[in-house]
């Protein structure tokens, strides 16, 4: 017995203990709590790996029944397997970085406990999401971070556009669960469980389109957390949130799981290949769609939030073109460049006293230069440069795209120098020329730089060493692909043309950019707007069904028709009023009386005129 | 059992009544102090019903029979079983919850407003205690008469015209109901040759099921305009809006639940064919989703918070009618265990708009925003109530409407699509209520010193809180307690 169900209950007691008396605990020793539950989680993930040995064969541990109704029933149980292990060291690791971080970045917020409270809340549904040995008990961990992600984004609750920005992500990614829950319904009734074990072994005996439904209705659900499109669009306002939980829960942990879910659900999605498709038509759209959002926005946060958006789109192509382990490795690369990414904007952020708009920097090399170094790192890894993190997994999902379908792999190349574009052109907005501001940059503390060292040596080797497509190769069917350096060139030659032109348009020629957008005007302003689809949405789905909620259900049918016709069968005799007046004057009790004993007369009238009062057999 | 257990549970509010009676109205304190008391004892009995109930037997237990009316074959019989059981400990919890949450907001007529309530106690328990179809109907109609007066006496500025809609509303149903039963009644005598209003005689009945939909459409009338069913539902929001809170709490808590018991103990196994007839199913469903889908749409746009509660009612109860229309384990037992959850997560919410109220005496979304700065205690009783009604895992809305979902998809995957949007909604109206009031800044100087909640105040919640975590973390023995019962009725309606 490995007691799995430690690695959550750490930071769940990080949680409790914050949340209930993190008010009266001076601030050190709300942090070594916090960060103190995470380390522990992380210890304890790693002390379970190495004492199970090579994971080849899930380890599985059950707690209780949680639910039983006839012969279903759902239960508490962790199962780990080698999937599980690279995700719970991923969620462990980096969030133990990014909370050593967020002790720095956020000592001087208001309602620090409490902020540390929903973070280890958030470890501890993420970690109960990746060890669930059932549907259902991933379901509970993937709505819990969902309200976690709400409670964090909403942080800054005195802030309008915050707490608007949680409730977009709540109710977008609850219209993913409609998916999500129909997937369960689905499963419960096909395969009489819900245990992963029971239905992956059971799933390949099943029929097609059961298992094509299946497979889409999770991907709806996969789609609302992970951001794709068309769900995608609460992730770039949830960007409200500290940048720390920008960090772990926009960009590394929670926007995964979907991935993670299709990934584990493989079996069903190997066996529905039209399922397959989809997701990799998504994930590709996705990924050119946002990168070219990313391309003109200001606000470096934003900036990094589409490139998420982008970037889980190549791990669903991926995934859909069934590069599973390819999908989990970027996942990975993609954990430790982007938690960078926004960790580094975050010092960036705090060295200009809050400022996001890029406009509104500039120079800042010189001023901080470690953010700067490690910043770079990351940008380099992200943009696929040779041999750093991101080069390897990118490089892999490229490659099983074009095995699948050549396009796939052009437009993959596409957005891979689009990427590069846009982070770079953050960087040299950022960093080179001339400071634009008016504060007084300054670099950050060491809680907040150590974090962005050790992720931008992860981002540097991470790919190299942690090879994802060895470790899993027993879990996922491999696929027959050679190393392609030809193919392997042009992606390389994509990212570096992206960075190239952003050196161009930002460092070599300022002003260009501008006078380009100007000359582009329309499909500028088009895209500068994020292709208008929050005004779309607006427009079709939310004020419909509120002004028609509004005048036609409420006021319509329930005052105007229901209501009508009762008071109109009322006003036939008497009317409401009529019956009010009455039973004003005096006579409310009697009447009332007369309602219930009444009755009885009924019964005892019908009595008589049927069969006689007391002729019948009385037993 | 001879010991008479579920008598004395149904007769201590009765009791305390009586005593309370004697007390001089000038004594308010004396007053409150037994109503309290005798609503605390109403718990206290109910409590070895639990320790004592046999989840693994089948049937009937606690029952007590004896001739009421020997010659028009009424007895007072009385028996609970699983569903029962936790109908019951709904009521007395509840029960005690609503005089103990009246301790500071009611002022006039004290003694008859706590008369009232253990009157309501009485007669509830006793619908969900009978076992003879003439004493449900006694209990039935005698919940009607203090709840009327609750809300007629104690209620809101409109109170008189929501009192009589509540009253003529379910007076109509009652009418309607008691037809059915009383054809039964006359059904059962034709066949057997005595009469007899007890449920077990009456569920030899052989029926066409012609008659059988007669009957049932009556039947239907009375438990309909209860739980309320669209479009029979429009007295639900006035009443709530009128009525004081303790009367909110019971009347949405338990009172709804009536309807919905009413359906699951006479329309299914009386008149198995009948509820089980496709037409019958299809439309009972289909009302069930208008309300699943039309009460969170509604209470999306509401501007009253209480009324916005009653109608997030309105859509809550639509999951349970779908579930017990789903005729299988899972929509039953969900159903169930929803009817429990939205007692107390709805009790909780209207328990705390009505501590708002106390505090501001308006329930205008409009004039609240940024409470949460001033009252966080309650911020976060409020933020576990919404994201319990709101169906999420580890509380225990999710747990009913999962199963019922599941029971309903088993059944016809069309209706389990339609619900489920009803949870996408159920998110949206409750997080900008949410939003609304507590969160942003105080945009109105009177919030400015509203105080956080009391420990009385406290007290009063913290009971429902716990519950809704116990039936959400770990539900099984509800599951336990329901399968042999809900088993029963699913296979007389698949005969």
């Amino acid at each position: 017995m490995q007691n799995l169900w430690l690695i959550p209950a750490f930071p769940f007691a990080g949680f409790l203990i914050n949340g209930i008396i993190g008010r009266r605990l001076p601030k050190i020793a709300t942090n070594i709590i916090a960060v103190g539950s995470v380390l522990l989680a992380f210890a304890w993930a790693l002390k379970a790996i190495f004492a199970l040995g090579d994971l080849n064969t899930p380890y599985v541990e059950h707690y209780f029944t949680w639910i039983r109704s006839g012969e279903f029933h759902v239960d508490y149980e962790f199962v780990l397997d080698r999937l599980t292990a690279i995700m719970l060291l991923i969620v462990t690791g980096i969030g133990s970085l990014i909370h050593i971080y967020a002790t720095g970045y956020m000592a001087h917020e208001e309602g620090y406990p409490r902020f540390f409270a929903y973070l280890n809340l958030f470890m501890f549904f993420m970690l109960t999401l990746v060890l669930a040995g059932n549907y259902l008990l991933l379901f509970v961990g993937w709505e819990g971070v969902g309200l976690c992600s709400y409670l964090l984004i909403g942080f800054y609750f005195l802030k309008k556009s915050a707490t608007t920005a949680g409730n977009k992500a709540f109710i977008v990614n609850r219209i993913g669960d409609f998916g999500f829950s129909l997937a369960i319904f689905l499963i419960v009734v096909n395969f009489g469980s819900l245990n992963f074990g029971m239905v992956f072994s059971a799933a390949p005996g099943k029929s097609e389109a059961t298992l094509t439904a299946i497979a889409l209705l999770l991907l709806v659900g996969a789609c609302g957390k992970s951001a794709q499109f068309p769900l995608y669009v609460w992730l770039p306002d949830a960007m409200e949130g500290p940048t720390p939980v920008s960090a772990l829960i926009h960009a590394a942990t929670m926007v995964t799981a979907g991935v993670y879910v299709i990934a584990r659900s493989s079996v069903i999605y190997t066996h529905a290949p039209a399922a397959m498709e989809v997701v990799a038509v998504i994930g590709l759209f996705t990924a050119v769609f946002a990168a070219t959002i990313g391309l003109v926005q200001n606000d470096i946060k934003k900036v990094f939030a589409y490139s998420t958006v982008s970037q889980l789109g190549y791990m669903f192509l991926g995934v859909g073109v069934g590069a599973f382990s390819s999908g989990i490795y970027h996942l990975m690369t993609h954990a430790f460049f982007k938690a960078l990414l926004f960790l580094g904007a975050g010092s960036v952020i705090h060295a200009c006293s809050g400022e996001q708009d890029m406009r509104e920097m500039g120079g800042l090399r010189s001023k901080i230069p470690i953010t700067f170094y490690t910043l770079m790192c990351g940008a380099l890894a992200i943009s696929g440069f040779p041999l750093l993190s991101g080069f390897y997994s990118k490089d892999a999902i490229l490659l099983a795209a074009h095995h699948h379908a050549p396009w796939m792999y052009w437009v993959g190349v596409i957005t891979a120098g689009m990427t590069a574009f846009y982070v770079f052109r953050a960087m040299f907005m950022t960093f080179f020329g001339k400071y634009r501001g008016h504060h007084h940059p300054h670099e950050s503390p060491p809680s907040m730089w150590i974090p962005l060292v050790v992720l931008a040596f992860l981002s540097v080797v991470g790919g190299y060493f942690f090879k994802v497509p060895a470790i899993l190769g027993t879990m996922f069917p491999t696929l027959e692909e050679g190393e392609d350096v030809a193919l392997m060139a042009i992606s390389v030659a994509a990212g570096l043309i992206g960075i190239g032109i952003a050196y161009f348009l930002y460092v070599v020629r300022p002003g260009l950019a501008d006078n380009l957008a100007s000359r582009l005007g329309g499909l500028y302003t088009l895209v500068y707007n994020k292709y208008f689809v929050d005004e779309i949405y607006a427009a079709a789905v939310v004020n419909p069904l509120i002004s028609g909620s509004r005048t036609v259900l409420w006021k319509g049918v329930d005052a105007g028709l229901i209501d009508g016709i009762v008071n109109g069968v009322g006003s036939q005799s008497k009317g409401l009023g009529g019956w009010l007046k009455l039973l004003q004057s005096g006579n409310i009790r009697s009447y009332a009386t007369w309602v219930v004993f009444g009755s009885v007369v009924v019964i005892l009238a019908m009595g008589i005129a049927g069969h006689g009062m007391f002729s019948g057999a009385a037993r | 059992m001879t010991d008479h257990l579920l008598s004395i549970v149904l007769c201590t509010p009765l009791v305390g009544l009586l005593v309370l009676l004697v007390i001089p109205s000038e004594n308010r304190s004396l007053l409150r102090i037994w109503a309290n008391v005798a609503a605390f004892a109403g718990f206290l009995v109910s409590l070895p019903l639990v320790f004592r109930f046999n989840s693994s037997a089948s049937g009937f237990q606690f029952v007590e029979r004896a001739d009421w009316i020997p010659s028009l074959g009424v007895h007072y019989a009385i028996g609970i079983d699983g569903i029962s059981l936790l109908l019951v400990m709904l009521s007395t919890v509840i029960g005690l919850i609503a005089v103990l949450c009246s301790w500071v907001s009611v002022e006039t007529r004290v003694k008859g407003y706590y008369a009232m309530f253990l009157l309501l106690q009485v007669g509830i328990i006793g619908v969900f205690v009978s076992l003879d179809a003439f004493l449900f109907y006694v209990f039935w109609e005698l919940v009607l008469i203090p709840m009327y007066f609750i809300i007629g006496l104690w209620g809101g500025p409109r109170r008189l015209y929501a009192a009589i809609k509540f009253f003529l509303f379910t007076l109509v149903g009652s009418v309607l109901m008691l037809l059915g039963l009383l054809a039964l009644y006359y059904l059962h005598l034709q066949q057997f040759g005595y009469y007899s209003f007890e449920i077990s005689e009456l569920m030899k009945l052989n029926l066409p099921l012609a008659t059988q939909q007669w009957i049932f459409w009556a039947l239907f009338f009375g438990f309909a305009v209860k739980v309320p069913m669209f479009p029979l539902h429009t007295w639900l929001p006035d009443a709530h809006v009128e009525a004081p809170t303790g009367g909110s709490v019971v009347l949405a808590s338990v009172m709804l639940k009536m309807g919905t018991y009413g359906f699951m103990r006479f329309s299914l196994p009386l008149l198995p064919q009948a509820s089980a007839d496709r037409m019958i199913v299809q439309i009972i469903a289909v009302l069930s989703i208008i309300a699943i889908l039309y009460g969170a749409l509604v209470s999306l746009v509401q501007q009253d918070w209480k009324k916005l509660v009653a109608y997030s009612s309105v859509s809550h109860m639509g999951f349970c009618t779908l579930g017990i229309f789903a005729l299988n384990a899972n929509g039953l037992v969900g159903s169930v265990i929803q009817q429990v959850s939205h007692g107390i997560t709805t009790g909780l919410l209207f328990l705390l708009v009505g501590m708002v109220y106390e505090r501001r005496h308006t329930r205008e979304i409009g004039n609240f925003g940024g409470l949460a700065q001033v009252m966080p205690k309650f911020a976060v009783a409020f933020a576990i109530a919404m994201f319990a009604s709101a169906g999420l895992p580890l509380l225990s809305g999710f747990v009913g409407e999962f199963t019922i979902l599941q029971g309903a998809f088993q059944a016809n995957r069309t209706w389990a699509v339609w619900a489920v949007f009803g949870v996408v909604l159920a998110a949206a109206y409750l997080l900008w209520l949410y939003q609304r009031t507590m969160l942003g800044k105080i945009t109105h100087d009177e919030n400015r010193l509203l105080r956080d909640l009391s420990w009385r105040e406290g007290a009063v919640l913290l009971p429902l809180i716990a519950w809704t975590f116990w039936i959400g973390i770990y539900p099984k023995p509800y599951f336990d307690i329901l399968a042999k019962p809900v088993a029963e009725i699913v296979a007389r309606t698949h005969k």
